[in-house]
């Protein structure tokens, strides 16, 4: 990508002066010389509302499944798109999620099943905070497990670590610096009558601690202008859905290719709270299926778009908790626990639905109703961590879960 | 960070030389009343620094820990009048705003429509809208159209009465949220009983409880009303009793599921729906939060007893507004041992009570209310003989308030240098101090109670039961500072919706314009920085002031 470092190098320049680009800028500059020591990516989608795991990748082999679901489930594959498709010939994926198959095909993407928090509660906000603070059971924690993925560095990129919306999630704060970005277009000083004003005053304040975030602010506009100047076209001329995470998922792509030192980045989709009408007029069709293809259609997008970058990015996804084995009286279903997880980029041992399957029969049913754990999402969330990013302390990544069973997920 | 670290370490050092800490540095005369001002308000008016300094700063601290005897504010009544909800029980607010579960019941037929004609036409109305968004969905298309253009719509609206009649019909789940939201705002804004308003914010944060949980939308405005409210300055005891009582903490920390871990009989009863045991939530939180503090000397052993003592507090139909109801048939008669302390076998309701008698008086408790006030209203790291001063204060009065806020407000520390600018504002002490500094006239604070989310704190909605942190380091991030900036200029610019500020009483002098709302002299860098920006552009007065209420200088109180 000759283009794009020229690019950077210029305004670099342009932005800081010959000989005074800060410490991250240059790092990033001969990291993009070099593809090698290009930092990894780790990118992670929370959907809120407990995710309906058991239709999003469906055992189809199991009889007791369409006993527990006799309006809800999936049909077994037959190559219509009103049914399953195979994955394994015991899983499939929902007919929705077509467009994440041919990254399964290629080994890029894994599925991981009964998995989830071994915490009881079905609280949506217990669990979710729960998940991203990473500390089940544990309400005092204060930072966020991405957050603390991060390796403190000297002199960081300001972009480093970015959510994408209004407010820092719970899962990215903490004491390494972290940016919550709306739009990456306006992430500025909209009133251009008073960018370099404030820029002077908080760079001359005698305020340090002003001063400092003062400055991390305006290095990071600074490298939002010199990527905004440019229009975003994806490549491959991949068209990312209208949706928030859509939108969010073609910002962090954007970030990515503009090589500013992205390390984690957040992204989150709501609405899978399905307690009424979780399906249609057939399994196939309604609200989730709905749901499902604007989330499959932006992972696909994502990865798409990426291409070749995709051998230094993991995108993982999670939900607070699964739902109920079986259907309730509204075509819908309750809070449950074990769910499925998602694990797609370049180094993903992909191909294969990862996990103990725990079974659906009466006896082996969490407190005789919802899908059993058999991975703790930390397993996961660990291995992404340690063997993604190379962060080997996951013991404070995780504080109390110090020994995650790995499960081969990414080559160790 | 790293320097302000650092600066820390050198005060630690300095301290343990000599007494001559920042702590036992006077202040001027004008900086004690600027510095009162910026603690004990919302920030100052025009006018404020003169008021005091009149009055005397001893007898103005006074004044404000007897809000009674402040007249308040006419213009803060006429603003809190339309806001109906607030005057209402949660039973009148299920029935007049209907939530969710209630819409769908009555769409099932499941339960009746209400009697009183223009709630019965508020459900009529939710109903068809339910089951229009149920077909869209089964028809492949999501969201809510009306929302984007009721938006507008409510901004457009200009009389308070019509707009709000405009929210509750079309949304009146968020009609309750707008009330809470703007009375909150127009209290900061506009009432005299300013401490007040800092102590109930303080309270609610203390005892915090999130409103998008459940029922708690419809309980929250009542919890905040007679539970927190009339105790802001009253017996610590009372105000714990008040939470622990209040349907809304019972939902919100899941007491009301907790049950009798051996009573195998209501087991089964309760199975149809969900097993239910021992629901430890609460009892950790009263422990962690609101007593003890999480050094405090508990053990997970004593949140199980906690726990056990307070099963059968809880509430009958949450979502129709109920009350709280004690349910003898699910407590734990069994002997409990809290803190080392017996509670014997045989108790029902009071044994909860004692519970809240051991931990109300508990020592740690002194010292952890005392240190969370202290870094409230002095600064992160308040001086400990300060804190010892402060729990002492609390053990001598039975947990009295108001006296223990005397013995700070009265002390050296306070009014030092080491308390001096010591903190950042919160992003609800930034929006409301920048609207008060320029004397802005806010006719719809809901433009302001987003802005305040956008700088990540959005009111009444902190998931989490520990309530906003209100240190330093919570606040100052790159987003975050970049929207303080932004929302400087938006106002003065009066491109903030419903709120309008007088451009016209900014003087044409840059050091006079920024005198006019810090209060104080800007930094020196603030100023140059402004004057250099003056030779290049022609900025006009309001410019001026949107960049002093954006600058570092604005960020401290």
């Amino acid at each position: 990508m000759p283009t794009r470092r020229t690019f950077l190098k210029s305004s670099a320049v342009a932005m800081f002066g010959v000989g005074s680009a800060p410490a991250w800028l240059s790092r990033a500059l001969y990291a993009s010389d070099a593809p090698s020591r290009r930092k990894k990516i780790l990118v992670a989608i929370f959907q809120r509302g407990a995710v309906d795991g058991l239709n999003v990748v469906v055992p189809f082999g199991e009889r007791r499944y369409y006993d527990l679901r006799p309006n809800l489930a999936i049909p077994k594959p037959d190559g219509t798109e009103n049914s399953a498709i195979d994955l394994d010939g015991f899983f499939g994926l929902h007919p929705a999620l077509a467009p994440l198959k041919p990254i399964y095909d290629a080994g890029h993407l894994a599925v991981v099943h009964a998995v989830g928090s071994p915490d009881p509660t079905r609280s949506h906000f217990d669990a979710q905070d729960y998940m991203e603070s990473g500390t089940p059971g544990r309400k005092a924690t204060t930072d966020g497990w991405l957050n603390r993925a991060l390796v403190p560095e000297k002199s960081a990129s300001p972009v480093r670590a970015v959510s994408l919306g209004a407010a820092l999630p719970r899962a990215m704060r903490g004491k390494n610096e972290a940016v919550a970005i709306a739009n990456l277009n306006d992430f500025q000083i909209r009133d251009t009558r008073g960018a370099g004003t404030f820029e002077s005053m908080y760079e001359n304040s005698l305020d340090q601690v002003l001063n400092g975030a003062g400055r991390e602010t305006f290095e990071a506009v600074k490298l939002m202008q010199s990527i905004q100047k440019q229009p975003y076209a994806p490549d491959n001329s991949v068209q990312y859905p209208n949706s928030a995470l859509g939108q969010s998922l073609m910002q962090i792509a954007r970030l990515i290719k503009s090589d500013v030192g992205l390390e984690v980045a957040f992204a989150e989709m709501g609405g899978w709270d399905t307690h009424v009408k979780e399906v249609g007029a057939r399994p196939a069709v309604g609200q989730l299926a709905n749901l499902l293809g604007q989330f499959g259609g932006a992972l696909a997008a994502f990865y798409q778009d990426l291409g070749d970058r995709m051998a230094d990015v993991s995108l993982v996804t999670m939900s607070e908790f699964g739902r109920t084995a079986r259907e309730n009286g509204s075509r819908g279903t309750d809070h449950g626990h074990a769910n499925v997880m998602f694990a797609f980029g370049g180094g993903i041992r992909g191909g294969k639905v990862y996990g103990a399957w725990p079974g659906l029969e009466q006896e082996q049913l969490y407190e005789q109703r919802d899908l059993q754990l058999t991975t703790d999402f930390r397993d996961v969330l660990g291995e992404m961590v340690v063997r993604h990013l190379g962060n080997t302390g996951v013991s404070s990544v995780f504080p109390g879960y110090d020994q995650p069973k790995f499960r081969g997920i990414l080559a160790g | 960070m790293k320097k302000f670290a650092i600066s820390i370490m050198l005060v630690a050092g300095m301290a343990a030389f000599s007494t001559d800490t920042p702590f036992s540095q006077p202040l001027s005369k004008d900086e004690e009343i600027l510095h009162a001002l910026n603690r004990l308000t919302f920030g100052p008016r025009p006018g404020d620094v003169e008021a005091v300094r009149k009055m005397g700063l001893k007898k103005w601290i006074d004044q404000q820990l007897h809000p009674e005897r402040i007249a308040e504010n006419p213009e803060l009544a006429q603003r809190l009048q339309p806001l109906d909800s607030l005057h209402m029980s949660p039973a009148e607010i299920a029935t007049n705003y209907p939530p969710r579960v209630v819409v769908q019941a009555v769409s099932k037929g499941l339960l009746p429509l209400p009697q009183d004609p223009e709630a019965k036409q508020r459900v009529q109305l939710q109903v068809q809208r339910l089951k229009a968004r149920q077909k869209a969905n089964g028809q492949g298309k999501g969201g809510d159209p009306l929302k984007q253009a009721m938006r507008q719509q409510v901004l457009d609206t200009t009389d308070p009465v019509e707009r709000r009649k405009l929210v509750a019909d079309r949304m009146p789940q968020q009609a309750l949220a707008y009330d809470l939201n703007e009375a909150k705002l127009y209290r900061a804004i506009y009432s005299n009983r300013q401490l007040e308003e800092q102590m109930a914010d303080f309270w609610f944060n203390h005892f915090n409880v999130y409103m998008d949980k459940g029922a708690d939308r419809i309980l929250i405005s009542t919890y905040e009303r007679d539970a927190i409210r009339p105790h802001v300055f009253g017996k610590f005891r009372d105000l714990l009793e008040a939470t622990a009582e209040s349907p809304a903490m019972l939902f919100y920390l899941d007491n009301w599921q907790s049950v009798s871990s051996d009573r195998p009989q209501e087991r089964r009863f309760a199975k149809a729906k969900q097993a239910r045991g021992l629901n430890e939530n609460y009892a950790r939180e009263l422990m962690e939060l609101h007593t003890l503090g999480v050094d405090g000397g508990y053990t997970q052993e004593d949140i199980v007893q906690v726990a056990r003592c307070f099963t059968g507090w809880t509430i009958s139909q949450p979502n129709r507004g109920g009350e709280f109801i004690y349910n003898d048939r699910v407590h734990d008669k069994g002997e409990k041992i809290v803190l080392g302390l017996k509670i014997p076998a045989g108790g029902g309701q009071d044994d909860a009570e004692k519970v809240l008698d051991i931990l109300a008086r508990h020592p740690s408790t002194a010292r952890f209310i005392s240190t969370e006030l202290a870094q409230k209203f002095v600064a992160d790291d308040p001086p400990p003989a300060l804190i010892e001063r402060m729990a002492k204060t609390f053990r001598d009065t039975d947990g009295d308030i108001r006296a223990v806020m005397s013995t700070m407000l009265e002390s050296k520390e306070f009014l030092s240098e080491g308390a001096f600018r010591a903190k950042v504002k919160t992003p609800l002490e930034l929006i409301v101090s920048a609207v008060r500094a320029t004397d802005a006239q806010v006719d719809f604070a809901i433009p302001l109670a987003t802005q305040i989310a956008q700088l990540g704190q959005p009111l009444y909605r902190k998931i989490e039961p520990t309530g906003y942190s209100s240190a330093n380091s919570e606040w100052v991030n790159s987003a975050a500072l970049l929207a303080r900036m932004n929302f400087a200029l938006a106002l003065t610019a009066n491109r903030v919706p419903g709120s309008q500020v007088g451009t016209e009483r900014f003087e044409n002098d840059p050091a006079a314009v920024a005198r006019q709302v810090l209060f104080h002299e800007p930094a020196q860098q603030t100023l140059d920085s402004i004057e250099k920006a003056l030779a290049q552009r022609e900025p006009t007065p309001a410019l001026i002031a949107g960049l002093v209420l954006g600058s570092p200088d604005f960020q401290r109180r």
